[in-house]
């Protein structure tokens, strides 16, 4: 195939998009963050996020979050189509702010959890997961 | 209405008051993303359980709002207090209007 002038064009276009899709989707997992938190200092005592080093199947990923104390608790996957993942909230007889679930990640990326604590402080834990077959199907 | 869609929960039928007791719950549900596309290429629309809360004799143990991300089958594990016999009412809500519940009893001895 000879290099002409379009095609050229067309591959400068083709990875202009694709430089630019993560970091679409890194603005999109920063609005939800800013969203859940207001935009307040975000701290990083007192939150635990478990998840697997590596994941072979994106489709259903265990993971589990804990922060003593917190009223709720934001579970981010910011290398998603869409990046959140759950809130939980908290009640009274909650016995510990801790929860476990199983979620779908497109593919290597880090996960993040914020604890929303009663005096309105936010602590945040984060995880790099390692996907080898992507979860969202396509 | 989903079809199939059954819930499923884990709850011990006997507490000493005011023990912690850990829940697990899971529901059958294909929690269709709305981001796969069939074989013609038309993209599938969305249709998850968007919200699942547990409540004890009313008062809330956890309400989780769940989004696309969340895996086929929904699983959910958590700690409550017992503080008193009851039921535990679990309720998920489907994004086509759906309410599924299941109710557990539990007696402190």
């Amino acid at each position: 195939m000879k290099l002409t002038r379009r095609h050229t064009l067309m591959l400068a276009a083709g990875s202009a998009v694709a430089a630019l899709l993560p970091m679409r989707a890194a603005a999109a997992a920063e609005e939800a963050i800013a969203a859940f938190t207001g935009g307040a200092d975000v701290g990083s005592e007192g939150i635990t996020l478990t998840a697997p080093e590596i994941a072979e199947n994106g489709n259903t990923v265990p993971i589990s979050v804990s922060a003593p104390g917190a009223e709720a608790i934001i579970i981010i996957a910011a290398g998603n189509p869409e990046p959140g993942v759950a809130t939980f909230n908290f009640g009274p007889l909650a016995a510990a702010q801790a929860g476990s679930t199983r979620i779908r990640l497109a593919g290597t990326q880090d996960v993040v959890a914020i604890a929303r604590m009663p005096d309105g402080s936010f602590v945040q834990a984060s995880r790099e997961v390692k996907v080898t077959i992507g979860g969202c199907g396509g | 209405m989903a079809e199939n869609v059954k819930p499923r929960v884990r709850v011990p039928r006997e507490v000493a008051a005011g023990e912690t007791i850990t829940i697990k719950t899971l529901i059958s549900h294909k929690m269709e993303s709305g981001q796969r596309k069939d074989g013609d290429g038309n993209v599938i629309p969305r249709s998850i359980i968007n919200r699942f809360t547990c409540t004890f004799n009313g008062e809330t143990v956890i309400d989780v709002q769940m989004e696309p991300a969340i895996s086929t089958n929904p699983f959910f594990e958590f700690d409550a207090v017992v503080p008193e016999s009851g039921a535990f009412e679990f309720t998920w809500y489907d994004d086509d209007g759906d309410v599924y519940t299941e109710t557990k009893e539990i007696a402190v001895s």
